[in-house]
């Protein structure tokens, strides 16, 4: 599709990223993957308390599960041990399950929450599981968006 | 015209997954395979098979440790086996089998599984990590604080500063000199088979040294007890070894090597019953001097509960994902130096993970403008390509980074990964996006 912008564009074009924010590792509770909840000084005017830390909280309840040591991980562990963990070649891992349900989730906080606010969540497994990267877009205004032109689409395929 | 500069690109070449870019823009891109991360990995570690099996740069003496195993059991199952499965039981060559495939498989396991290595990090981080440091807004560049402390079940735990991946180190990890990377719940670099042993690889490496002590001590077993019967008789024990030259060979291997196999598998298992690494027993970092208590912060305080975690534990992924790809004309931007300020504000930054919410506010953007002049609007899921989500092909969207269009990063998908799925998922309509969009111009 060939789509051409009229002159009076919403600012969203041409938005550029303006910052990063890092939300680290709490290792109060051991080396299991967990996240600060406190919002950052410089998301205070972008999003809701509320909703940064539900989300950070549900982030680190779905890796609590992931790396749960519980009757069903002993069991995965144990029919791996005897066959020499040869299983792990072919079977896919609770955690694994787990960082699929992880990237779903933090799809849809992007596409609900996140970007309506000029916001964007990375998730943490593409940066080594150490930080929550949170990018910041800033809207800036084009300078040439004044050259009018009309508004066409015609279907390409 | 600028506005326009960034959609004479045809989205159906960008839309259309794995297909190859058919604007001229990208017609320099055909000729170039899109790379995977494995190639471009700043640790000193070497990869076979496309990134699927992952080696320390120097595999030690992983050749000697394989040989040695594999020509004693085999000596053993030629020489020795016959005479003890007619004097005895089958069960011997058996049991002998089923312990070798283990040593082997784990060996290897143990050898070509990632550790648990840590990725670098990247310069954005990098940065904020010294902006954090710097707390007294000097503008002069000084190299941060070599520690960190934090609390850990109570205990004060020190996290070190590694210069060369650019980061605090998370608890319990360790740089390893050798392959160049920090490795997660180090527990030391094993030249014996020729690899790091870590988070991910120390239950395979725990597995084979039991393992090992009990094939070396069986075949110890059974070669005596060959010789033995061999020697009854009129026999003498000197003219049962000259009959049986091979038992020779193998009970001077198994005699020298029973001593540590055994050394080292009762060593581990007193790590596993304490939840302690090589590593931090070396260095005595929670010694039983200080009082009844280990203070050990990571033990569960149950020599059964500590076994489980540590050996039945979860299996973590690897975090290196050496069989993901790059964009052809994107370069992994890894930390080179300390110095470099504030790269996101780089014209020329093409993070993958810069493009994706331009990417999410053009849909937005051009959503609302096809909805409302063109009827048979097609969803601007064709500009999406079916990569990592976020990661997706928008440089278009960049003024001034129009004439590139790097292929997507993607994530190895050999597992069907939510990485590889459509970034708008159905059901959610352009319509809909516009109307959750409410970022206003401040």
């Amino acid at each position: 599709m060939f789509v051409q912008t009229h002159c009076h564009s919403p600012p969203l074009q041409s938005a550029s990223l303006a910052n990063k924010v890092f939300i680290q590792r709490d290792y109060s509770e051991g080396t299991v993957c967990k996240f600060h909840t406190k919002l950052p000084s410089e998301l205070d005017s972008r999003i809701e308390k509320t909703l940064f830390e539900d989300t950070v909280k549900t982030l680190n309840n779905y890796y609590a599960e992931a790396e749960k040591i519980g009757g069903h991980a002993y069991l995965e562990g144990c029919l791996a041990c005897i066959t020499a963990y040869l299983i792990f070649l072919c079977m896919e891992t609770r955690y694994e399950k787990v960082l699929k349900k992880i990237s779903r989730y933090i799809q849809e906080q992007n596409e609900k929450i996140y970007a309506p606010r000029g916001l964007l969540i990375t998730d943490p497994i593409e940066r080594g599981m150490r930080v929550i990267e949170i990018s910041i877009y800033e809207d800036r205004s084009s300078s040439g968006s004044s050259t009018s032109s009309s508004t066409t689409s015609s279907s390409g395929r | 015209m600028k506005n326009c500069e960034y959609q004479q690109i045809d989205p159906l070449a960008l839309g259309t997954p794995a297909s190859t870019p058919t604007s001229t823009q990208c017609a320099k891109n055909k000729s170039h395979r899109p790379r995977r991360k494995w190639e471009v990995f700043p640790g000193r570690n070497r990869f076979y098979c496309d990134g699927r099996i992952i080696v320390a740069r120097q595999c030690g003496v992983l050749p000697l440790t394989l040989g040695l195993i594999v020509v004693t059991s085999v000596l053993f199952f030629i020489f020795d086996c016959p005479f003890l499965v007619t004097h005895l039981t089958i069960c011997i060559p058996v049991v002998a089998g089923v312990l070798f495939l283990f040593v082997v498989i784990t060996l290897l396991q143990t050898s070509f599984t990632d550790p648990g290595i840590l990725p670098r990090a990247l310069p954005e981080e990098v940065t904020n990590t010294e902006r954090q440091i710097d707390n007294s807004g000097s503008v002069t560049y000084r190299p941060p604080p070599r520690t960190k402390e934090i609390i850990i079940n109570g205990e004060v735990v020190k996290l070190k500063y590694c210069f060369t991946c650019k980061m605090f180190r998370p608890p319990r990890t360790s740089h390893c000199s050798l392959c160049d990377n920090c490795v997660e719940r180090f527990d030391h670099h094993c030249p014996w088979v020729g690899n790091c042993v870590g988070k991910r690889n120390y239950r395979f490496f725990y597995t084979f040294i039991v393992s090992l002590s009990f094939l070396t001590s069986f075949i110890l077993g059974c070669v005596i007890t060959h010789l033995t019967l061999r020697s009854q008789g009129d026999k003498g024990f000197l003219q049962a070894l000259q009959e049986s030259p091979a038992s020779v060979v193998e009970l001077v291997v198994c005699f020298f090597s029973i001593w540590s196999t055994l050394g080292l598998s009762g060593f581990h298992t007193y790590l596993v019953a304490s939840n302690l690494t090589t590593n931090e027993d070396i260095k005595g970092s929670w010694s039983t001097k200080r009082g009844e208590e280990s203070g050990n912060p990571y033990s569960y305080n149950g020599i059964f509960r500590n076994c489980c975690a540590v050996l039945c534990g979860p299996m973590p992924p690897s975090l290196i994902d050496r069989r993901g790809f790059l964009p052809p004309d994107v370069i992994p931007r890894t930390v080179a130096s300390g110095s470099e300020l504030h790269p996101f504000m780089a014209k020329n930054d093409t993070n993958m993970c810069t493009q994706a919410p331009k990417k999410l506010l053009e849909t937005v953007a051009h959503s609302s403008l096809v909805h409302s002049t063109c009827t048979s609007a097609t969803p601007k899921t064709a500009l999406v390509t079916q990569e990592f989500p976020f990661n997706s092909v928008s440089s278009m969207l960049s003024p001034s980074n129009t004439t590139q269009v790097p292929l997507p990063a993607a994530r190895d998908n050999r597992r069907s990964t939510p990485w590889t799925r459509p970034a708008v998922r159905e059901g959610i309509t352009q319509k809909g996006m516009l109307d959750a969009y409410k970022y206003q111009v401040s």
